[in-house]
C-alpha cells in the first residue's frame, strides 16, 4: 500500500491544458451545469437555465442568481462565505442566491476557469476571495452596461441595488433577470481593472448571513456520497492489511460462496480485498466471514513503545536541522541563572469524519465517473484517471457534500482508487459504491503525526527569558505524502507555528537566543494533514512550556508573554483580546482556575483563555474565550461556528485522542475506544473576532491549536503541575 | 422477510433476520437520511424513533422490530421541517457538515417530547450523539429555543 496510494494527486496545469481540447470557454449562454440534487441529475446534467454572465454567475429570468463554487463544503461554511463575497460585489438580492458546485471535469473542459478546487489549509476563501469578488464586480458592470445600452444612456448615470438597476434621470428601472441575456453577450472586462469595495463598506459579506445549505440538513434530504443511488448499483465492503505495509497472502472465497446477495470477491490490490454484493450490509457480512491470511511484513514489529523510543532518540540526535537559530542558545542556556527543561509528547490521532470513506464509481470502455466526498475534486479526477486507465477528458468527478473532511479527503484519494479498481473487475457500466466500515476508517487513516519535543529555557536573574531551544522529533507528513516539498533534507512543515517567516505561522516571541530544530523520525504508520496540522502539537509544546517558564520566573503568565511580544503586534493584540474578554486577572469562583495561550497558523492569529475546575481528579472546562484575527471576517456567525467546532475538536484530542500501535497495527478501532467529546463536556465558548482588514487569514483551523494549551495551563494552575503528555485520560491529575 | 411501519407506511422487506434496522431503512426501504457512523451504537448518527423512543438503529436487529411498532425516521419527523427542534436548528444554523444532524434532531425531538423544558443537565444526559464538527453549543441553545417555542 505504502508506495501506491500515498502520493498527492494534484493535477498539474500542463496536464489540464494538454487534455482540454474539448474546452468551450467564453460566455456560453445557458450552458448546462448539474445541480447537486441527486447522483442521477448530476450525471445527466440537470439544466441550470439562465444566462451565464461569467463562469461564476448565472442569472435566470426570475432574477434568481446561481453562484458556482469550486471549493468543497464539508461544514466549514465556505460555500456560504464565497457566495457572500460574489453577491456583495454583484449587488444582487441575497435572498435569491443559490450555490452550485462545479465538477472537476467541467473545470478541466474549460481550462480551469474556476481555478484551484483544493480545499485544505483553511484556504477555501482566502485564496479565492480576490478572483471571485472581481468576477462579481465584473458581472455587475456587464449587467449595468446592458441596461445602459438598452436605454441609450451613459452607464455612469445608473445605480444598482439588490439586483435592480435604475436610471433616475429618465425614471427607468430594470432587474438583473431582464438584462442578463444581453449582458452575457457583452465583452468581459479585464478582472484586474475591476475596482473592489472597501470591506468596511460590505453589506452582504461581513454580515452573519444564514448558511446556504442548512435546510436540507434538517429533514434528511441532503445527499452525501454514502447516499448515492444509481441504477444497477452494487455495494462493496473492503479490508486492507491491518499492518501498514503488509500484504494480502490469501483468502478462501469458497467459504462465503452462496451467502445472500454476494456477487464477487475482488482482490483490489496486493494488500486489499473487497466483497461486492447487492447491499452494503450483505457485502460487509460476507467480508467479515471471509477467511483472509495476511503477510504482515516488518511493520508488525512496531509498537507504541518502539515508536516512542525512536522519537526519544531524535530529541538528542545530531541529524536535526534548525530553522531559527538566533544568538547562541547552547551557551546562553549553559550560563543561565535558572534553567527550565521539559519533554513533551503527543500521539497519533485519527480524523474520524462522521461519514466514513466512500466513493461510487461507474466505468465503461470510454467513460469513468466518481461520486465522491472530496476536498480536492481534481485529485479525485486524477486518481480516477490513473486507476481506470482512461484519459482525464473521459473522466468526471462529481463532488458531494462531505460528511466531514478535516484533511482526510484531500490529495490522498485512496478510496477513489480502490472503488475504481473494484469497478474495473465488474461488468462495464456497473456502478459500485465502496463504503469503509468505521473500523476500517479508523485503522487505515493518514494520521496526525506523532511527535515529542525537548524544550530548554534559560532565565536571567530577573526571570527574563534569555534563551529558548525547541527540538521537535517526530514523523514527517511531507516525507510520507510530498517528499519533493522537503528542500535539502529540511522539512520545515513539522515546525509549523514556530516559523521565522512572518505571514503564515510565525512564532510570536522574540528571544535573544532562540533555536527551533526538527529531527525527522518516521514510522511505518501513514500520516497526513489533520485539521490544524502541526500547529496543534507545536502549540502545546510552546505554550505549555511558556507557562512553565513564566512560573519558574515567578511572573504572571500573561505579563511574561507580553514582554516577549513587542515585535509581534498582531500576536499580542489577539492575546490581549482573549485576556480582556476572558477576564484575565479577575477573581474566579472557588476551585476554578484560568489558563491562557496564543499561537499562529494559516495566516491567522489566535489566542484563548480557559476556565477549568478539578473534581475528583477529573477536569471540567467551564468556559473558553477564543480571540481570532483572520484579517477579514466574511461571516462572523460562521467564524464563531468554526471556533466553537475547533474547541470541540481540540478538546476531543486533549481529553481522549490517542491511537496506539500494537504488532504494527492501530489498536483503537471505533468510538468506544477512540472517544470523541460529547455535548456534556462542551464548555461555553465565546468568540472574539478582531479583524484588522490588512490580510486574508484562514478560519477553519487556526483556533484549534490554542485550545489544548489554554486548558492544560489552567490545569497547571489548578494542580501546580505541568501536563506534558496527551491525552488527559491517561494522566492521574491529583 | 420483515414487515415494518416506517413513517406511517408499511414496508415488506426481504432481508436476513440479523440485519440492523439502519441498513434496512437505508438499503431496502431507501430512506438515506438516517446515517451510518459507527455500527456499534456509539455515535447516534443512526438514531430513529420506535414508538416514540429514540433508538440507535445500527444495533437494532430488524427481527427485534414488530410489524406494529411505529418507526419514525428523520424524513417522517414532521411535514416541512415544522417540528420545533427543526425550526430551532434552522434559527441557530446548527449544522455544519450535517452528517450527524439527523440523529441529533431525532434525539433532541425525543427529549423534548418527554420533557417540555429540559435543563442543561437533562440535555447533557439525553444528547450523547457525537458531532465531529462540534456543533454542541448550538445544539444546546437550539433545544432551549425549541422548548420556549413549544411552551
Amino acid at each position: 500500500m505504502k508506495t501506491k496510494t500515498h502520493h498527492n494527486t494534484n493535477l498539474s496545469r500542463r496536464k489540464f491544458i494538454i487534455s482540454s481540447a474539448a474546452a468551450t470557454g467564453g460566455l456560453a449562454v445557458g450552458m448546462k451545469l448539474p445541480f447537486a440534487k441527486s447522483a442521477h441529475a448530476q450525471a445527466t446534467g440537470a439544466a441550470a437555465s439562465g444566462a451565464e454572465i461569467n463562469h461564476w454567475i448565472v442569472i435566470k429570468p426570475d432574477d434568481s442568481v446561481v453562484i458556482r463554487i469550486a471549493r468543497a463544503e464539508m461544514g466549514q461554511g465556505t460555500h456560504t462565505g464565497l457566495a457572500q463575497l460574489v453577491a456583495e460585489e454583484l449587488e444582487c438580492d441575497w435572498s435569491k442566491v443559490t450555490v452550485e458546485p462545479i465538477t472537476a471535469g467541467q473545470n478541466l473542459a474549460r481550462k480551469r476557469v474556476w481555478g484551484d478546487m483544493s480545499t485544505g489549509g483553511s484556504r477555501g476563501i482566502r485564496t479565492s476571495q480576490d478572483y471571485v469578488r472581481q468576477s462579481g464586480a465584473a458581472a455587475r458592470g456587464m449587467l449595468m452596461q446592458a441596461a445602459a445600452n438598452e436605454w441609450k444612456v451613459p452607464v455612469g448615470e445608473l445605480t444598482v441595488s439588490n439586483g435592480v438597476i435604475t436610471h433616475a434621470a429618465s425614471n427607468h428601472s430594470t432587474s438583473y433577470g431582464k438584462v442578463a441575456a444581453a449582458a452575457s453577450k457583452l465583452p468581459a472586462p479585464d478582472l484586474k481593472s475591476v475596482k473592489l469595495k472597501d470591506p468596511r463598506q460590505w453589506k452582504i459579506a461581513g454580515k452573519p448571513m444564514k448558511r446556504v445549505d442548512t435546510v436540507p440538513k434538517l429533514d434528511g434530504s441532503q445527499m452525501y456520497a454514502i447516499d448515492v443511488k444509481l441504477p444497477g448499483m452494487l455495494n462493496a465492503a473492503i479490508k486492507q492489511c491491518p499492518v501498514f505495509g503488509g500484504k494480502l497472502a490469501s483468502y478462501d472465497e469458497a467459504k462465503i460462496a452462496g451467502m445472500p446477495g454476494v456477487r464477487k470477491v475482488v482482490k483490489v490490490d496486493d494488500s486489499t480485498v473487497a466483497v461486492v454484493a447487492d447491499t452494503w450490509w450483505r457485502a460487509k457480512t460476507a467480508l467479515d466471514a471471509l477467511p483472509i491470511k495476511w503477510d504482515e511484513g516488518d511493520g508488525a514489529k512496531a509498537s507504541t513503545a518502539t515508536i516512542a523510543a525512536h522519537l526519544k532518540e531524535g530529541l538528542t540526535a545530531n541529524d536535526a536541522f534548525a530553522d531559527i537559530d538566533n544568538g547562541d542558545v547552547l551557551k546562553a542556556y549553559a550560563g543561565a541563572a535558572k534553567k527550565v527543561e521539559a519533554v513533551y509528547s503527543t500521539p497519533f490521532l485519527a480524523h474520524a469524519t462522521m461519514e466514513p470513506m466512500t466513493a461510487t464509481v461507474r466505468l465503461t470502455a470510454d467513460r469513468a465517473e466518481v461520486w465522491v466526498p472530496t476536498q480536492n475534486a481534481e485529485a479525485s479526477l486524477a486518481t480516477l484517471s490513473t486507476a481506470s486507465g482512461l484519459p482525464l477528458d473521459k473522466c468526471e468527478a462529481y463532488p458531494q457534500m462531505l460528511g466531514g473532511g478535516f484533511g482526510r479527503r484531500g490529495g490522498t484519494q485512496d478510496y477513489v482508487r480502490q472503488a475504481t479498481l473494484i469497478a474495473k473487475q465488474l461488468p462495464a457500466g456497473t456502478p459500485v459504491k465502496l463504503i469503509w466500515s468505521r473500523e476500517e476508517d479508523m485503522t487505515h487513516d493518514f494520521y496526525r503525526p506523532i511527535s515529542q519535543a525537548l524544550m530548554q529555557a534559560g532565565l536571567d536573574a530577573s526571570g527574563n527569558l534569555e534563551s529558548l531551544r525547541i527540538r521537535v522529533s517526530g514523523q514527517s507528513i511531507n516525507a510520507h505524502l510530498s517528499p519533493t516539498a522537503i528542500k535539502d533534507g529540511k522539512d520545515l512543515r513539522q515546525l509549523q507555528g514556530l516559523w521565522k517567516e512572518p505571514g503564515d505561522a510565525q512564532i510570536g516571541y522574540t528571544v535573544p537566543n532562540l533555536r527551533t530544530e526538527y529531527a525527522m523520525r518516521n514510522t511505518h504508520v501513514p500520516v497526513g494533514p489533520w485539521r490544524g496540522v502541526n500547529t496543534n502539537q507545536n502549540g502545546v509544546y510552546l505554550e505549555c512550556f511558556m507557562e512553565e517558564c513564566a512560573r519558574a520566573a515567578g511572573k504572571d503568565s500573561l505579563e511574561f508573554r507580553r514582554a516577549l511580544m513587542k515585535n509581534h503586534p498582531k500576536h499580542l493584540a489577539v492575546l490581549n483580546a482573549a485576556a480582556d474578554k476572558g477576564n484575565w486577572g479577575k477573581p474566579l469562583p472557588p476551585g476554578v482556575h484560568r489558563g491562557i495561550a496564543q499561537f499562529m497558523g494559516y495566516g491567522s492569529y489566535s489566542a484563548a483563555t480557559a476556565e477549568v475546575s478539578m473534581v475528583d481528579g477529573k477536569v471540567k472546562v467551564h468556559r473558553m474565550v477564543l480571540a481570532l484575527n483572520c484579517g477579514h471576517a466574511v461571516n462572523p456567525d460562521q467564524i464563531a461556528a468554526q471556533v466553537e467546532g475547533s474547541v470541540a475538536y481540540g478538546l476531543s484530542a486533549t481529553f481522549y485522542g490517542e491511537l496506539n500501535v500494537e504488532k504494527g497495527r492501530i489498536v483503537e478501532n471505533n468510538f468506544h475506544n477512540y472517544r470523541i467529546l460529547q455535548l456534556a463536556d462542551m464548555p461555553k465558548v465565546e468568540t472574539v473576532i478582531v479583524p484588522t482588514y490588512d490580510f486574508w487569514g484562514g478560519v477553519g483551523e487556526p483556533t484549534i491549536c490554542v485550545v489544548a494549551p489554554a486548558v492544560l495551563n489552567a490545569i497547571y494552575a489548578a494542580t501546580g503541575k505541568p501536563v506534558r503528555n496527551l491525552p488527559l485520560k491517561n494522566l492521574k491529575l491529583v | 422477510m420483515a414487515r415494518l411501519n416506517i413513517n406511517g407506511k408499511v414496508h415488506d422487506v426481504q432481508v436476513e433476520d440479523g440485519t440492523p434496522l439502519l441498513w434496512v431503512i437505508r438499503e431496502q426501504v431507501g430512506l438515506t437520511g438516517t446515517k451510518y457512523g459507527c455500527g456499534v451504537a456509539q455515535c447516534g448518527a443512526c438514531s430513529v424513533h420506535i414508538n416514540g423512543e429514540v433508538r440507535r438503529s445500527c444495533m437494532t436487529p430488524v427481527s427485534s422490530v414488530k410489524a406494529e411498532d411505529r418507526i419514525v425516521t428523520i424524513e417522517g419527523l414532521s411535514p416541512n421541517s415544522s417540528n420545533p427542534i427543526q425550526k430551532a436548528w434552522l434559527e441557530h444554523d446548527v449544522p455544519q457538515c450535517g452528517y450527524c444532524q439527523s440523529g441529533q434532531i431525532m434525539a433532541a425531538s425525543a427529549l423534548l417530547a418527554k420533557n417540555k423544558n429540559p435543563s442543561d443537565k437533562d440535555i447533557d444526559t439525553a444528547m450523547t450523539n457525537i458531532c465531529r464538527c462540534g456543533t454542541y453549543q448550538r445544539i444546546r441553545a437550539a433545544i432551549h429555543t425549541a422548548a420556549k417555542a413549544k411552551a
